[in-house]
């Protein structure tokens, strides 16, 4: 993927060149960026519609919709007491009357192709509209509400269970790289398989024991019923609640994050240019920092991005375990029932939040990985 | 093949991996009985459980082998049937035309607690007439206790708990308590001793077959307990095992061997290979996986094979692409990767033999994480409720327990023994997997 083609440089003028060589990076650089903006836009674009294709069942939804509508107005027409004195071939023009006027204002009379469109634009200009069935807490239909409902308790619980075993096995994982072959070390290894169970999976096991067994700890949920009035009681409260859910995360994923992190450490740690670092007799504290963590840093960079991407989206297994009323639990449910705008709006802010995240990774990354050039000419090397 | 004996010698060296093979090939060994003893179509049969195929066992009963257990001394489920006892049943004709048939059902009841429930089953054959049946128990201290008189159709069945008539004969107690209640403790403790049931009837043709069944139901049962429909859960714990080994290792190939393969050609290539997977990846990544699939398991089907298929698929073109691409675009800039170019290798040679190698002690982690993660995946989504409308699996197992409150209940045999098979089938795996990895990448072993 050859951008610019830059002279090259002529040995006579080396002022002209460095000047030359500084524009067009920058010229690469916003070339670069423009692209991966239009690239990223795109496959949002395509997600989101690929998305509202299958939540609606490719239009069967509607179908659905419609006979809703037509029961409704015939339950009405039927019971309705202005209606009685009329014949049943006039009640049944009445009752088509009514169906084609509900249908026109929700435009269902449009093909879906037109429709599914139309919702793309709505959702792509975040306007979410209104939920079919599910209400937000203070019985609000408006698909924003439900979802700003939901959000705070699942960045609650994910990023308190992700975030606190991200860094927990960045710096042990460093620690034990150090002190290699020590007990800890071991222990650690001997412990990554644990990892291969999911959290909802160890969430039963808490449950077993600190809910069940031992009476300590609250079954699920996210806060006793009633809530408690006073501040500090429900804070007391979620982080009872709050527990057993994020050890569930945390002992998921410790062992392997942090066994992950020190095998990569220890990869890097024995390359030649380490050697020759030791060789020179730098301190440790030096050879670690230029030599150990700065390659390491990219891959470091795209785990926590993908970590934080994945808040976004909860778990839904362990929502659903933890009876925890989060995105995940909410999607759970839209999905079930279906309710298609609730779907779809998850989805949109889902892939906004990553295309953002893909954005910035993909700068940071040119940034701190100077081997990862852009717009070089890729595939052959330089 | 040597080279397979070579690995397995290597590996036998490594503590974990040795328990790890043991459990996979304990796994294995359950997997091979339960296919050999009972065919798929059979075990489908049985778990959907139609009709009365479970009318004989206990609801929600303990694995009874917690009677090995010091200070636990829970009744047994005990099925007395006149078809697997023929002497229990005398016939004697006494008069000309009638017959009296007269089943008895002595046993010994030294549990220290009451059963869960008491039935009394009697089929008749070949008559004309209704035959009289009246029943009774006696005691070990030697009380006769009428139960029941009816004349009977073909097939009857006495629930004795919900006799009203009985109850109030015997004090307000249900029969499974009241039967075998101690009348001389002040305590409510069952009276251990011979029991007897004892049932006559009066048949009134010739070739006329009265069978009568008695079932007291245990607080525990069988190898594995029972669930909520009086199924036993040996048949799903049996046969989720295969189940779960295909699923498994059918989704972790397919899953990295596309990965990886893909990954690697994109970053090789670059170009429009390189950023039209990308682009695929992208829009992957936007969609939300696990959501999808929920909706294509309540909207389309639920089929576990179906389910997997597009969780492989939806998983190619995801996150791990990308970090590997991270890796790869590394290794790629890599000096040897130079020199091997200038030599002249073949993109492929480079691909498969420079660039795949390179990154393998990471994948080797994942692949191993995979096995299990496709196990669990099946429970996921059991838990989920979206678990195979047929198949008997572990996951399903912990799906109705969890759906019929088994922890708030304290039917912890009923989470616990799918949980622990889960683990086997995770750890086995992922030990397993953890010692080949030092095995097949020398430069790990010194790690």
């Amino acid at each position: 993927m050859a951008v610019t083609n830059v002279p090259a440089p002529s040995l006579g003028a080396p002022a002209v060149a460095r000047r030359r060589a500084k524009t067009s990076a920058l010229v690469r650089v916003l070339q670069y960026t423009g692209t991966r903006i239009v690239a990223i836009g795109v496959a949002v674009v395509i997600a989101v519609y690929l998305t509202i294709l299958i939540a609606n069942m490719g239009g069967y939804v509607d179908q659905m919709r419609i006979a809703a509508i037509r029961e409704g107005v015939s339950m009405f027409v039927y019971q309705a007491e202005q209606y009685r004195n009329l014949s049943g071939e006039q009640k049944r023009q009445l009752i088509e009357e009514m169906v084609q006027v509900q249908i026109q204002a929700l435009k269902l009379d449009q093909p879906f192709f037109i429709r599914s469109f139309r919702y793309l634009w709505n959702g792509l200009t975040l306007n979410l509209g209104y939920a079919e069935q599910l209400t937000s807490d203070r019985g609000s239909r408006q698909v924003q509400h439900i979802l700003l409902d939901r959000l705070g308790p699942t960045l609650l619980l994910q990023a308190s269970g992700s975030l606190l075993t991200f860094f927990a096995a960045l710096f042990v994982g460093l620690a034990l790289s150090r002190g290699y072959g020590s007990l800890l070390d071991r222990i650690v290894v001997a412990l990554a398989p644990s990892s291969s169970a999911p959290a909802w999976f160890y969430g039963i096991f808490l449950i077993l024991i600190f809910a069940a067994v031992l009476g300590w700890l609250p079954f699920g949920g996210m806060v006793k019923t009633p809530p408690p009035a006073n501040k500090w009681e429900y804070f007391l409260s979620v982080l009872e609640h709050l527990i057993l859910p994020v050890s569930a995360v945390f002992i998921s994923n410790i062992f392997a994050a942090t066994f992950a992190q020190r095998t990569f450490f220890l990869i890097y740690s024995s390359e030649d240019y380490v050697e020759m670092a030791k060789a020179k007799g730098l301190p440790d504290r030096a050879i670690e920092r230029r030599y150990i963590l700065r390659p390491t840093l990219p891959p470091i960079v795209t785990n926590l991005a993908l970590t934080l991407i994945t808040l976004w989206t909860g778990s839904v297994t362990l929502e659903t375990v933890f009876n925890w009323p989060g995105l995940g639990q909410l999607f759970w449910t839209a999905s079930r029932l279906p309710d298609t705008p609730v779907i779809v709006a998850n989805t949109i802010i889902y892939a906004y939040l990553l295309a953002i995240t893909v954005l910035i990774l993909d700068i940071v990354y040119a940034i701190v990985d100077p081997r990862v050039k852009v717009g070089g000419t890729e595939g052959q090397g330089q | 093949m040597s080279r397979f004996a070579a690995t397995i010698k290597q590996l036998s060296q490594y503590p974990s991996a040795v328990l790890g093979m043991f459990f996979i090939l304990m796994l294995v060994g359950l997997a091979i009985y339960a296919m050999a003893t009972m065919p798929l179509s059979q075990a489908i049969d049985l778990w959907r459980g139609t009709g009365d195929t479970w009318q004989y066992t206990p609801r929600n009963a303990a694995p009874a082998w917690l009677n090995l257990f010091p200070g636990i001394n829970k009744p047994v489920t005990m099925d007395f049937d006149t078809r697997k006892l023929p002497e229990s049943r005398t016939v004697e004709e006494v008069a000309p035309g009638m017959w009296e048939v007269r089943v008895s059902f002595p046993f010994d009841f030294t549990y220290d607690d009451f059963p869960t429930e008491v039935n009394v089953f009697t089929t008749v054959s070949n008559t004309t007439a209704r035959p009289f049946l009246s029943m009774k128990w006696i005691t070990p201290d030697g009380r006769e206790i009428p139960l029941v008189d009816a004349n009977l159709r073909s097939s009857e069945s006495f629930r004795l708990d919900q006799d009203s008539r009985l109850t109030r004969r015997l004090g307000g107690q249900p029969a499974r308590i009241g039967l075998f209640a101690d009348p001389n403790s002040d305590k409510l403790v069952p009276l251990k001793g011979r029991y007897e049931l004892v049932a006559e009837a009066v048949l009134f043709d010739a070739d006329a077959e009265l069978d009568v069944r008695l079932v007291v139901y245990g607080q525990l049962h069988g190898l594995a307990g029972t669930d909520h429909r009086r199924r036993d859960l040996t048949i799903a714990l049996l046969w989720g095992t295969p189940i779960a080994l295909a699923m498994g290792l059918m989704g972790a190939i397919g899953a990295t061997v596309t990965t990886m393969a893909i990954a690697a050609i994109g970053t090789w290539f670059g170009g429009w290979v390189d950023n039209l997977i990308q682009r695929i990846t992208e829009i992957n990544m936007m969609l939300p996986a696990f959501p999808l699939l929920i909706m294509v398991g309540t909207l389309v089907d639920r089929s576990l094979l179906l389910l997997t298929a597009i969780w492989v698929a939806l998983g190619i073109f995801s996150g791990s692409i990308k970090s590997y691409r991270a890796m790869f675009l590394q290794v790629k800039e890599s000096p040897y990767i130079e020199a091997a170019k200038a030599y002249g290798a073949s993109n492929m040679r480079i691909i498969l033999q420079y660039m795949m190698p390179r990154i393998l002690p990471v994948l080797v982690p994942t692949f191993v994480n995979l096995v299990p993660s496709f196990v669990f995946f099946e429970a996921t989504i059991s838990v989920l409720g979206l678990g195979d409308p047929l198949l008997p699996t572990w996951g399903k197992v912990l799906s109705e327990a969890e759906a019929q409150g088994a922890l708030h209940n304290g039917y912890y045999y009923w989470v616990l023994a799918p949980s622990l098979l889960l683990v086997f089938a995770g750890m086995g795996f992922a030990l397993l997997g953890f010692a080949l990895d030092r095995v097949f990448n020398p430069r790990l072993r010194s790690l």
